[in-house]
């Protein structure tokens, strides 16, 4: 059993920190992993993306193949189209509809979205209004991060809550509590689309 | 013990727990966390082992081939066009030998993620002479970093460590060794080894070419490289370093082909002539430059090899799991096509920058000369070259600016301007400096100062406060130096500057200087965290 995820998103949004949760989680859980990620001048706020891949066998490739991702991830609508064609036939896309605007030419978010709708399988909503809602927009990506763990398939939701407090362990019950929250109305939302 | 790691990390963690007395290094990515590792690696802090960054990539690497004559064993690392700085400290390296196990660790950007080539270290390896190692996963980093100082010591030469930028930014659990002991001071035992005047240089080089057949020895029974038979003998492939895990993703039960898994070079005679006598043809899968394909294939054809230089496989970038699995004609997948609509996110200056204001000055000053006279170099600056300042017409490498800019002025491009950052103008800005000087060349030298090696992540600077003096004691007048704040409320003085310098006809520096924003908020969050620190304490 394998799951390979496109993590998607632009410099400084907090896709690393997904990352390291869902790492975590599975070394927990004893399967193997391997994650990429982009360095350098992409950080200048560019697009970031990361190729995160969990296994019960061993990981050969530390690049997905193209057609092969489980899941693409994002944190931002734009950045979730970007990785189509690494999307599985019978994959699906988590993301965020809320726009990182840092481009003059950042196309019609209507046309964005418009175009996200036309795929079958997704799972679409502003995780930003979201994690401001209980206090905290940095939380965002947690949301994100609570609306995959239905995908997750070997490895269950309270693994990923643990990951959350050995992430931010040095930094206080308050954060702790404030990302856990955040992944559950993530999970919660998730799960009704699902449904 | 395991540890989730990086294959950058791996490297230095390897190195860490192989003994290593200290690590020299520049930054360059994807290179720069080997050492940023280790500065702040709890064990490496206690045991002082030295991880302060040089000023460039030659000084590093002289640095770590001097601990090496004292007996210890040292780490340096570089981007791949760090290894063209330090290549004449490099190729000498390699015929004095070491005393102290020496692993020079060199990190590959094939597709240029954030290069301005992808040139392959293998050839820097193979041109030198010595053993090069190609890890294909982080564990193999890892032990590579660890043993390159064993393999270093036995054989007495430098090892090169090659890897590529999607292992270096990679993670994946890694198994760690026991902690070897740090050598002790001790004198080569030969004092002349060290002294390459020709007769003794004649003698070292004997030595390095009868080394040869011990290296390829050493690679015939490498445990990095391997053979693995498979039923289908009409193809063999030579799979080298990450490659091999491309390969294996196409074949997840087993390859039906014979494979030469080749992480150590020289390129195993062994395994090559294996493949060559009991398969119908050669495709060689290797990250990077067609090295080894143009090495079976000769001039003359004699062998049927396939690989970059045939089409096989694309003849730049970094291969993929689809692209190896297109050479092997397997089937690929595909998910959509990206919509039209998707615009890139080009890098960008960050708002607030100091550069933003240098450049919109310059662009007001310079606007009667005409264009292309703008000489600059690499670092965040280099951005100037996009939308919407188009300032500058040169990059090219590193200290690049000053020395064009001259070449430009001495042809008759007069004035000619050059706009350099401070790390890279400490790296390698100030011997192009002297020269100027030295001719009195009519050229205005920005200094774009924002305290900071930024575009790697913001290491110090070793020009930090030191930057005027430099300038200075180099001979640049001091009517013709000028420093200020490159902020809005300054901005028509500095126009007022640069024009005024422009047309001054000899050597002038303007230095702007305004820490690099990033860099102050990553200090104003780690002095929190030092005061929060001390008070618990
Ligand atoms: C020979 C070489 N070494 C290292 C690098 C990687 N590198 C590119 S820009 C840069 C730092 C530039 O710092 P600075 O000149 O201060 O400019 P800033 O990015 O701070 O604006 C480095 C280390 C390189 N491209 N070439
Ligand atoms: S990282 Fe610093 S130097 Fe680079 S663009 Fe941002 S503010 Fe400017």
């Amino acid at each position: 059993m394998k799951t390979d995820i496109i993590l998607a998103g632009v410099g400084g949004q907090g896709i690393l920190s997904i990352a390291s949760v869902i790492g975590i989680a599975a070394l927990k859980n004893t399967l193997q992993v391997k994650q990429s990620e982009t360095h350098g001048m992409s950080q200048r706020g560019g697009a970031v993306l990361s190729h995160m891949r969990i296994s019960d066998k061993p990981i050969y490739s530390d690049l997905i193949p193209k057609g092969e991702a489980d899941l693409i991830l994002s944190v931002e609508p734009m950045e979730s189209l970007r990785y189509l064609p690494f999307l599985a036939k019978e994959g699906y896309i988590v993301t965020n509809t809320a726009p990182f605007l840092n481009i003059p030419n950042y196309p019609q978010l209507d046309e964005v979205l418009k175009k996200l709708n036309t795929l079958e399988r997704t799972v679409l909503f502003n995780a930003d209004e979201l994690a401001a809602n209980i206090g905290s927009k940095l939380a965002s990506n947690m949301v994100i991060l609570g609306a995959a763990t239905p995908f997750l398939n070997h490895i269950n939701y309270e693994s990923i809550q643990n990951g959350i407090v050995e992430l931010f362990s040095k930094k206080g019950d308050d954060i702790i509590n404030i990302n856990l929250m955040a992944l559950q109305i993530g999970m919660e939302i998730a799960n009704k689309v699902l449904d | 013990m395991q540890k989730v790691l990086l294959g950058v990390e791996a490297i230095a963690q390897g190195a860490i727990d192989g003994g290593i007395s200290g690590v020299y290094a520049y930054p360059g990515t994807p290179s720069t966390e080997i050492t940023e590792y280790i500065q702040n690696n709890k064990y490496a802090i206690e045991k002082k082992i030295h991880c302060k960054w040089s000023a460039n990539e030659k000084t590093a690497m002289e640095a770590a081939l001097g601990m090496s004559y004292a007996g210890k064993k040292a780490l340096t690392c570089m981007k791949h066009v760090g290894l063209n700085v330090a290549a004449d400290s490099f190729m000498n390296a390699a015929i004095t030998g070491v005393n102290g196990g020496m692993v020079v660790a060199v990190a590959d950007d094939p597709s240029m993620h954030s290069s301005q080539n992808e040139q392959d270290s293998r050839y820097y390896g193979k041109f030198a002479q010595i053993p090069t190692l190609e890890p294909s996963d982080q564990q193999e980093a890892y032990d590579m970093a660890y043993y390159g100082f064993q393999i270093s010591e036995k054989f007495g030469v430098p090892v090169l460590l090659r890897i590529t930028t999607r292992l270096a930014h990679s993670r994946s659990v890694v198994e760690l060794n026991e902690k070897l002991a740090e050598n002790n001071v001790s004198l080569p035992k030969n004092p002349r080894q060290f002294v390459l005047l020709p007769n003794f240089a004649r003698i070292q080089y004997q030595k390095l070419i009868a080394n040869q057949k011990n290296f390829i020895e050493a690679s015939n029974n490498s445990k990095y490289n391997r053979y693995v038979d498979g039923e289908n003998k009409s193809i063999g492939i030579v799979a080298c370093g990450i490659a091999f895990n491309y390969l294996m993703e196409n074949y997840p039960d087993g390859c039906p082909y014979p494979i030469a898994k080749i992480s150590q070079y020289p390129i195993s005679r062994k395994y090559v002539k294996r493949l060559s006598e009991e398969t119908d043809k050669i495709v060689v899968l290797e990250e990077g430059y067609p090295i080894i394909e143009e090495l079976l294939k000769g001039i003359l054809e004699k062998e049927n090899v396939s690989g970059r230089l045939d089409g096989t496989l694309p003849r730049i970038g970094e291969l993929t799991p689809d692209s190896v699995a297109k050479a092997l004609n397997l089937p690929t997948k595909y998910g959509w096509d990206i919509p039209e609509i998707i615009e890139n996110r080009l890098p960008a200056l960050c708002v607030g920058c100091g550069h933003h204001d240098v450049y919109k000055a310059m662009n007001i000053a310079i606007a009667t000369y005409g264009d292309g006279r703008v000489f600059s170099d690499i670092g965040c600056y280099a951005l100037g070259a996009l939308e919407p300042y188009n300032s500058i017409n040169t990059c090219v490498d590193m200290g690049a600016s000053i020395t064009m800019a001259k070449g430009a002025a001495d042809a008759g491009l007069i004035p000619a301007l050059s706009v350099i950052g401070d790390s890279t103008f400490t790296h390698s800005g100030i011997t192009g400096l002297l020269d100027a000087v030295i001719e009195n060349t009519p050229i205005t030298i920005i200094i774009s100062d924002n305290e900071s090696t930024s575009m790697t992540g913001g290491q110090e600077s070793s020009a930090k406060g030191k930057i005027e003096d430099i300038c200075l004691a180099l001979g640049v007048e001091i009517e013709h130096l000028h420093v200020i704040n490159p902020v809005k409320k300054n901005h028509e003085e500095l126009v007022s500057m640069i024009k005024k310098e422009l047309a001054y006809n000899g050597v002038s520096v303007i230095i702007p200087r305004r820490i690099c924003v990033q860099k102050n908020r990553r200090d104003v969050k780690l002095r929190k965290v030092n005061i929060s620190n001390t008070k618990k304490k």
